[in-house]
Formats: structure tokens, sequence, C-alpha cells
């Protein structure tokens, strides 16, 4: 550094250290998503309690968040621990519950945490919350399932916090994850494309969060966006392969659109195997949506380009 | 003089040997001890069997098939009959291999699992009373397919 002394050498480190720092500490604030995308609105319209519903089947809500170990899926005191590469989830308390649950939360607080991974009180939530899809979510639906999680019974009991490797016990960091992302809803439905379909795109990639799992990640854990729906690893570390949806002959070339409204409802493939692991979970909750909504789904996945699974070759004994 | 050299082993001898000796082991290969031997080819058979036997039903029930009386009650015998022998095909040991789906879950609580194979076999033993024609059929036969999903969600993992 020719002409510079010492000192200035050092200056300059340090200003670099405090804009990099300030920098960081600006991009990753919970806060400044709200500052630069703005404030969600809140609909007016009276909560549709029969909607949500739906809403509540179509997210999976129950899937993780029920009280494990017993049969009532209506029960959500959380407490189910999810294994990943990243440390242990556990599942937060979803019931209506005012200190534990949800029950106290605003419309505003509840979209602000569906559709920016943000907790009441300021806080990143971690993508095991699918919120990166749930971000899809229109206003009105979110109302709707907020009052209808508030019919649920209340289950007292705080869950303890996630048991995370560092870095990733690192909340803030999880605000430039997000920049990388997650992107801003809500699902704008595509002209040119039938009802059904866009009903089909919005369930299946906003509450259906069906990408979360059935497609592969990068090394940040961010969703490969150029292979979604081709199938995945298990991102909840189990050693199987999460199949591809996609119309391509390793994915779902040759089931009909019946056959995946009818796979939705009962579980079975058009080969009368029957779905199991998380799926067969899934599938207790797509059975309660009505048979429009399961065909709309199929009718989207069956328009979807065929992308060739990145599923590894099976090593030969 | 007896001539007590070994007789010259030709390449057609060998060739006729190893011919007999492929054909003496054949019914080794496929004999059901071998079978009893493997549980996880075993249960693997007896599952396919369950699966094979849902597809007559369960085109019935989406309508791709006329509704079959006899069909619909030889396939919940074969529903009755697997659910007996299953839980007997998950000893400690068979936990791996053989590209098992088994979930380890089975061997934390065999107990629970016992028990819903009982269930599937009491419900499929229901079924054969109550069924009696295309309604009743369609009234009582899903509560039986409920039981695959029930029990795969918690004991059965995703392919490799």
């Amino acid at each position: 550094m020719i002409g510079m002394s010492k000192q200035q050498i050092l200056l300059g480190l340090a200003l670099a250290l405090v804009c990099g720092a300030t920098g960081f500490w600006v991009l990753t604030a919970p806060a400044v998503w709200h500052a630069v995308r703005g404030v969600p609105t809140v609909p007016v319209k009276a909560a549709q309690l029969e909607n949500g519903q739906t809403l509540f089947w179509a997210g999976g809500c129950a899937s993780c968040h029920a009280t494990p170990d017993q049969d009532d899926r209506l029960r959500l005191g959380g407490g189910r621990t999810l294994p990943t590469p990243f440390g242990t989830f556990r599942v937060p308390n979803l019931s209506s519950d005012k200190q534990d649950g949800i029950g106290g939360w605003s419309d505003q607080a509840f979209i602000t945490a569906m559709r920016e991974g943000v907790s009441p009180d300021g806080r990143h939530y971690y993508p095991a919350f699918p919120f990166t899809s749930y971000a899809l979510m229109r206003d009105q639906d979110l109302v709707d399932l907020l009052a209808y999680l508030k019919t649920l019974p209340a289950v007292t009991g705080r869950v303890a916090d996630h048991d995370l490797n560092f870095p990733f016990s690192f909340r803030r960091g999880l605000g430039l994850w997000k920049w990388l992302n997650l992107g801003s809803g809500p699902y704008q439905p595509q002209a040119g494309q039938s009802d059904d379909w866009n009903r089909g795109a919005y369930l299946v990639n906003g509450p259906g969060h069906c990408a979360e799992c059935h497609s592969p990640r990068d090394v940040m854990g961010g969703i490969r966006t150029s292979l979604r729906l081709s199938g995945g690893p298990d991102p909840e570390g189990g050693a199987g392969y999460i199949p591809n949806l996609t119309s391509h002959a390793s994915g779902l070339a040759k089931w009909s659109a019946e056959d995946i409204a009818e796979f939705l409802k009962t579980g079975f493939t058009p080969d009368f195997d029957s779905a199991g692991g998380s799926m067969a979970s899934v599938i207790k909750n797509m059975a309660h949506l009505t048979d429009a909504d399961r065909m709309a789904i199929a009718t989207y996945l069956k328009s979807l380009p065929p992308l060739p699974s990145n599923k590894p070759a099976k090593k030969t004994p | 003089m007896p001539n007590l050299t070994m007789p010259k082993i030709t390449l057609k001898h060998t060739a006729l040997l190893m011919l007999a000796a492929g054909v003496l082991a054949l019914p080794l290969l496929s004999s059901p001890v071998s079978a009893q031997n493997d549980p996880i080819a075993s249960r693997k058979a007896v599952m396919k069997s369950v699966g094979g036997a849902m597809r007559d039903p369960g085109q019935m029930m989406r309508g791709q098939a006329p509704f079959d009386l006899a069909k619909v009650k030889a396939s919940l015998e074969t529903f009755v009959d697997a659910s007996g022998k299953m839980s007997a095909l998950y000893p400690k040991g068979s936990e791996t291999g053989g590209e098992t789906t088994a979930s380890p879950k089975i061997w934390e609580a065999k107990a629970d699992f016992d028990a819903r194979m009982v269930k599937f076999g009491a419900d499929a033993k229901e079924a054969l009373a109550s069924i009696t024609d295309e309604a009743s059929f369609k009234a009582n036969f899903p509560k039986v397919g409920q039981n695959c999903g029930g029990c795969h969600e918690t004991y059965r993992i995703e392919k490799k």
C-alpha cells in the first residue's frame, strides 16, 4: 500500500468492519423487511371459519404441531422434534392457549409470522417452519386460518427452544438467508390459466408447501428453484429420497390427474401401494379437502414440465 | 491289472457335473425353508400379497371395475391371513438389510405395531361379515384400507 501509513490502513480496516457490522445488523433486522416491502394490510372482511378449516388441512398444520403420541389432530400442543442436519428443531405450541399458544395473537402478528417468518416478539423463525411457502397465502386466507385455529382446544405448556449447531444457532443470520430465499407474496393468479390450475398452483406452492420436501436444496438450505418439485433428499434426515412430482418418467408421468387426486384422498398409488412416512400424514390432511381442490392440485402437478429426479443411483452391493 | 488311476475328467464331464449340481440346487433356491430364514424377504412377500389383494376392491371403489362380492371376500381373506403372519416376520436382528423400508420404530414400539396388525385383521374380519352388496362394500371397505396408511405413517420409511 504505497503512500498509506500504518495508521491509515488500520483506520480503513476499522471503518470497513464498522460498515460491515452495521450492514449486517441492518440487513438481518427482522423489522427491515417491513421497512422495505411494506407492512401487511389486514383485510376487514369477517373471518370465514369454513375457509380457515380448509386452509388448516391444506397447510398441514397438524402434521407438525399436533401433540405427538396421541390421535387428536386438533390438539396442537407442539412438542414434536425434527432431527435435521442443522440440529434438532422443536415444534412450538400452536393451540389457542393465550399464554403458551397463539390464542392472544392479532391478525397482523399472524400474517407477519406466516408471510415474513418473524415472531410477535420480533425474532426470525427458522425455515423448518415453511414460511417461504406460506408467504404466498392471501391476507383473507390467513385471517380465516387464524380465526379457525382459535376455535381449537387450548393446550397449556411451552415447548423448549430448538437445539441447533453453530452457526445455525445464531438466529440473526436468518435475516441474510431470507434475502436469498424469501419471495414476497401473496400468490398472483396467472392469466391464461384456468381457475382450476390457479387454485392448484396456490394450494401446492402456498399452503400445501409441497416443494419444501419434494425439491433439492442448496448448501444454504434454500430450495434450488430450477429443480423445484423434482424430488429431494429427506429434509427430516431420513435415508429415503422424496419422490419427483413433475411429469418426468422418474416422477408422475404415468399418473393421471385422477390417480393423483385419488392418492391424495386415500393414500393408494395407481398400483395400490400405500404411502408411508410423512406422506401418510399429509394424506390425512389432504383427505379433508374437497374433491375439487384435490383435482385442482392434480391438474397443476400434471402441467409441470418434466424434470429428471436427482435421486442418487442405488449402490450395488 | 485293474486300472487304479482316476478316470480322466474331460471338459464334457465337468460341464455335465455342473449342470447336474445346478439342477439339484434349484429347488433349494426357491424352497420355503430359505424364505423362513429370511424375514425381510418373507414380510415383503406378505406385504406384496396385501397390495395385490387391494387392487380388485380398490378398482371397484374407484368405479374402474364392476362390483364383485367374491373378489372382495377373497381380498379380505388375504388381509386376515397376512395380518396373522406379519408380527412374527419382524424379529430382532431384521432391522436392516435387503432394502427394507421397515422403520426402526417398529422395534422401539413392537407392542403397538403388533396391536395394529391385530386391528387390521379384526377390521378385515368385520368387513367380511358386514359386506354383502355394493352399498355395504362402499360403506365398510374404506375402514379396512385406512389401516395401511395408519400403520405406514409411523412404521414405513421412504425407499432409498
